[in-house]
């Protein structure tokens, strides 16, 4: 269950540039994460709609994730080249000795906020993304 | 209302991977080496723990970090060992982050001072999967898989094989009683971690426990170096 901290390290980094850009609300969070990672995405989900309640500018926000296949680089014949989890072994030479290129990512790549335009603001003061819905 | 898209490309473990970085800068200030035990619960953490500070204590001055979920047990058993230890309880948390390490090390330093720890032994919550995504600052992450859990392992949680950066398989004294299928666990392993040494030991015994510890004796002399 570290998918608890996977999506509070998410929401910690999203939720100040979130509110910095003025944004009312965050509505998609895209995220990158590395086939060698013990990250299950649809474990993330409990963890994000628990997690992402706690705040009003990332309630109701998704995320979305790009899986990375594992590729390495051999360290012996300089060959680049993709695997799955269990074969790190140079397919070209054969050489144990090999360097994970890609594959490992966990990160968060960019969010969608809605921001509210100047009408909005001079509006009733509440939160324009409820009036929005 | 608008909407708009900002790129903003970090880690999501930001703040653990900023901890764990003042970590390893703290440890080589110190030139205190860090070893991450990782396994599954039952393995033989805390024995090989012992076994290794046994053969390494006249070199070496060690301490150890304990991670459980909860009790104080595990410490215990180190400092009637003459180590001296702290324990993290999790409570619940099923791996060891960086920011309980940073208060454990505070500790560390408070009651012995950092600069009298050669290295320290971090013994992981007992899980094959959560610990893997978490950098203590460790300058080695080793691996325990004991002979009763099977040769499969590896198969079924290939993240924590692939991470790790030696391999120990604990409790090959009694291997005859097991179906542990050596040449299965090898074959795996030359592909998954060819780069791992990996060392068959007895922490109950001694068996293989010397070369475990003439290799990681070598790992904390290059790092010294």
């Amino acid at each position: 269950m570290h998918e608890m901290s996977v999506v509070s390290g998410i929401l910690e980094s999203v939720i100040p540039v979130a509110r910095e850009a003025g944004a009312s609300r965050v509505c998609t969070v895209h995220l990158r994460i590395g086939d060698m990672r013990e990250v299950v995405p649809e474990a993330m989900e409990l963890a994000w709609e628990v997690l992402s309640e706690e705040d009003p500018l990332t309630l109701g926000c998704t995320f979305t994730v790009e899986e990375v296949r594992p590729r390495s680089r051999c360290l012996a014949c300089g060959a680049m080249f993709p695997h799955d989890r269990f074969h790190c072994r140079c397919p070209e030479c054969g050489s144990a000795e090999t360097e994970l290129m890609a594959g490992r990512e966990l990160d968060i790549i960019s969010i969608e906020i809605e921001t509210p335009d100047d009408n909005d603001k001079m509006g009733t003061g509440q939160n324009p993304s409820v009036s929005a819905l | 209302m608008s909407e708009q898209t900002l790129t903003i490309e970090s880690p999501i473990l930001n703040r653990n991977e900023r901890l764990a970085q003042q970590l390893r800068e703290r440890f080589r200030a110190s030139g205190t080496y860090v070893v991450n035990v990782l396994s599954s619960p039952g393995s033989g953490k805390t024995s090989t723990i012992l076994a290794t500070n046994e053969r390494l204590r006249d070199r070496y001055r060690a301490a150890v970090i304990e991670g459980d979920i909860a009790s104080d047990v595990d410490a215990q058993t180190m400092k009637e060992a003459g180590l001296p230890a702290v324990q993290i309880n999790t409570g619940g948390l099923c791996h060891l982050e960086g920011n309980v390490i940073s208060q454990a090390v505070d500790a560390l330093d408070a009651g012995v001072g950092l600069e009298h720890i050669d290295i320290i032994f971090i013994e992981n919550v007992g899980n094959l999967v959560c610990p893997v995504d978490f950098d203590l600052g460790e300058n080695l992450a080793v691996m325990i898989l004991s002979v009763p859990e099977g040769d499969d392992k590896p198969v079924k949680y290939p993240g924590i094989f692939q991470h790790a950066g030696a391999q120990l398989l604990n409790k090959v004294d009694v291997a005859p009683a097991f179906d542990f299928d050596l040449d299965a666990y090898h074959s795996v392993l030359d592909e998954l971690n060819p780069r791992a040494p990996r060392f068959a030991v007895s922490a109950r015994t001694g068996e293989g426990m010397d070369a475990w510890c003439a290799w990681l004796a070598e790992q904390i002399e290059a790092a010294r170096a």
